[in-house]
């Protein structure tokens, strides 16, 4: 663990982002007492630039409602969804994964030409009609993110499976008469973790860019405050109130990054093996 | 080659069919009567409508001839009619697929330029402060939502510095004609463009940064370097050209996020193409023309990976051979 710790914070930016998305975290679990009222709830004139109030440091929107309480409750959103649908992606995409990895074959053969088919098919788009046609929610949302993020996880997981799968360990196991089901779970899977975790903290920041974008086109949950919808909310008075949409997608560009960052720390930190070429 | 391009004409049209059976059990998983689903927002249409479809599409015969029917009428570039804008749905996508393609292909050719001429430049700058600079923008454009710069763009190019359109495909009522109608789209086209083609610069990038550095270290260029060739000339010939094939195999798989940040992009600049389109079904529900623009914007992807499949051939002698 030590090890871990002491690889990882080698990278200066996985650092940063760490603390970036930790502030985050902070934000998301302290809005509900930093900001008990909802934040749908209208207090103050409408369009109030920001720094011009104390009490709204980044003013108000369209309808008078605080930005900088959106922006808490919207942290929240942001968090849940892409960790959530990160989670569900990896439940699809992992057996998966293993199945087609450890039998090949036919086997194989049919999973892969089912993951090319998600992979081939325009995500977002798909995405898109999926929330449209099952009722924006929390959890069409999250099982549409899941849906088109799976693939890349099949990959990678059939890839480790197959080259772990000639190892002599697993071969020793196979004598040894362990079922199919044990030799999966407890020889092969715990050693494709390393990967897996890199791909997932990838992941959440990619779902979040997800969630925010169905949010802006109108497709995110009625009843939850979220990033994306108040860019949406905002774009058509771009001309009059830029805070609208600045401070949201700042929060977003901030979040995404800290991820991405961290997924870079992440991969220093886990796969130490391989050279950190021209870093 | 033929042989090549036949196969994977035939995969297509699989994946199209496949594309077409998911469409049509999603308007059968929707809540609601599939009728009433394909009619667009429940209530809107009217029962002799309602009742047409179901004849139509015979809605009270087993599933099996139904997805029959549907597939039948596909074929026929039949994608429904819309209820809402009174148009057969084929029509509607197909007025509005140029200005997609426009904008989809100016924005591929200026990221994959842009990207790649980056990613060679901060690979040849390894570690100094210009391959720092690149890297760190490259993150960024990474984790920018592509909405949220178009709409910057806008407020800094457009209403800002006065500099560039940031609304529509061509001036209203500006009448502009022969060139100069081309060059009034083409100021349309570069903020919508440029904003697309951000996220999509930062990919090739990253990627072309990564795979130079690991093209340089290969015994090929050893040897070059050791028969005293210049460097510039060993960094254009022996490991530009190695270090785009895993390139040119991103860009096929990167088409149909393009396709769906047009969505997107469309959405803010007002741009007349078949994202634009989905947009304006979508705050009506007409289902016929979201699935209608998923299948076509699928059938571009396809299409798309097909010429980055015959474009890889070319470049790359080794898989011609075998």
């Amino acid at each position: 663990m030590t090890d871990f710790w002491k690889r990882y914070q080698r990278n200066r930016g996985a650092v940063i982002g760490l603390i970036i998305l930790l502030a985050v975290v902070l934000v998301a679990v302290l809005a509900p007492v930093l900001f008990p009222q909802s934040p749908w709830k209208m207090v103050q004139r409408p369009f109030l630039p920001p720094f011009a109030m104390e009490r709204f440091p980044l003013g108000t929107d369209t309808l008078g409602r605080n930005v900088l309480a959106g922006l808490a409750h919207g942290a929240q959103v942001s968090l849940l969804v892409g960790l959530i649908s990160t989670l569900v992606s990896l439940v699809i995409g992992i057996p998966i994964g293993a199945l087609a990895g450890y039998f090949g074959g036919w086997v194989d053969d049919a999973l892969m030409r089912f993951t090319e088919f998600f992979q081939t098919v325009p995500n977002f788009a798909l995405a898109i009609v999926l929330v449209a046609i099952f009722e924006p929610s929390v959890q069409s949302i999250v099982g549409a993110i899941a849906i088109v993020s799976w693939p890349p996880v099949a990959r990678l997981v059939r890839g480790e499976v197959l080259s772990l799968r000639s190892r002599e360990y697993v071969e020793a196991a196979i004598l040894s008469g362990q079922t199919n089901a044990t030799i999966i779970w407890r020889q092969i899977l715990p050693n494709t973790l390393s990967p897996i975790i890199v791909l997932a903290s990838l992941m959440v920041a990619t779902a979040i860019l997800l969630e925010s974008s169905l949010s802006f086109l109108g497709l995110g949950d009625p009843n939850l405050m979220s990033w994306g919808y108040m860019i949406g909310a905002a774009r058509t008075v771009i001309r009059q109130a830029w805070w609208l949409s600045f401070f949201p997608g700042l929060a977003i560009v901030l979040t995404v990054l800290a991820l991405n960052l961290i997924g870079e720390g992440l991969n220093d930190a886990l796969n130490p093996r391989l050279s950190r070429k021209g870093k | 080659m033929l042989r090549f391009i036949a196969m994977r004409l035939v995969k297509a049209a699989i994946i199209l069919i496949a594309i077409v059976t998911l469409n049509f059990f999603l308007i059968h998983a929707a809540p609601g009567d599939p009728a009433a689903v394909m009619a667009g927002e429940a209530g809107a249409a009217d029962d002799i409508f309602l009742e047409q479809l179901r004849e139509q599409f015979g809605l009270d015969k087993p599933l099996l001839t139904q997805l029959g029917l549907y597939l039948g009428g596909i074929i026929q570039l039949d994608l429904g009619f819309s209820y809402r804008q009174q148009m057969p749905v084929a029509d509607l996508i197909f007025d509005r697929l140029p200005a997609t393609l426009l904008l989809t292909m100016t924005a591929f050719v200026i990221s994959l330029v842009l990207g790649t001429l980056a990613g060679v430049l901060a690979s040849a700058r390894v570690g100094k402060w210009s391959d720092t600079l690149i890297s760190t923008v490259a993150l960024l454009f990474y984790a920018t939502p592509l909405y949220w710069a178009a709409l910057m763009a806008v407020l800094i190019f457009s209403v800002q510095l006065n500099w560039l359109p940031g609304f529509g495909y061509e001036t209203v009522g500006g009448n502009y004609e022969g060139l100069d109608r081309v060059i009034d789209i083409a100021k349309h086209l570069i903020l919508p463009a440029t904003t697309l083609g951000l996220f999509f610069m930062a990919v090739y990038m990253r990627m072309t940064r990564a795979s130079m550095l690991e093209v340089s270290t290969l015994d090929f260029v050893k040897t070059a370097r050791a028969k005293g060739l210049k460097p510039s000339i060993i960094q254009r010939r022996h490991v530009f050209r190695n270090a785009l094939l895993p390139v040119v195999t991103l860009a096929g798989l990167q088409a149909g996020q393009l396709v769906g940040g047009a969505v997107l992009t469309e959405t803010v600049f007002a741009w007349p193409g078949i994202g634009r389109l989905m947009f304006e079904a979508l705050a009506q529900r007409d289902y016929n023309v979201l699935l209608g623009v998923f299948f076509v914007s699928a059938a571009m992807v396809l299409l798309f990976n097909l010429i980055t499949d015959i474009l890889y051939r070319v470049v790359d002698p080794r898989i011609r051979a075998s």
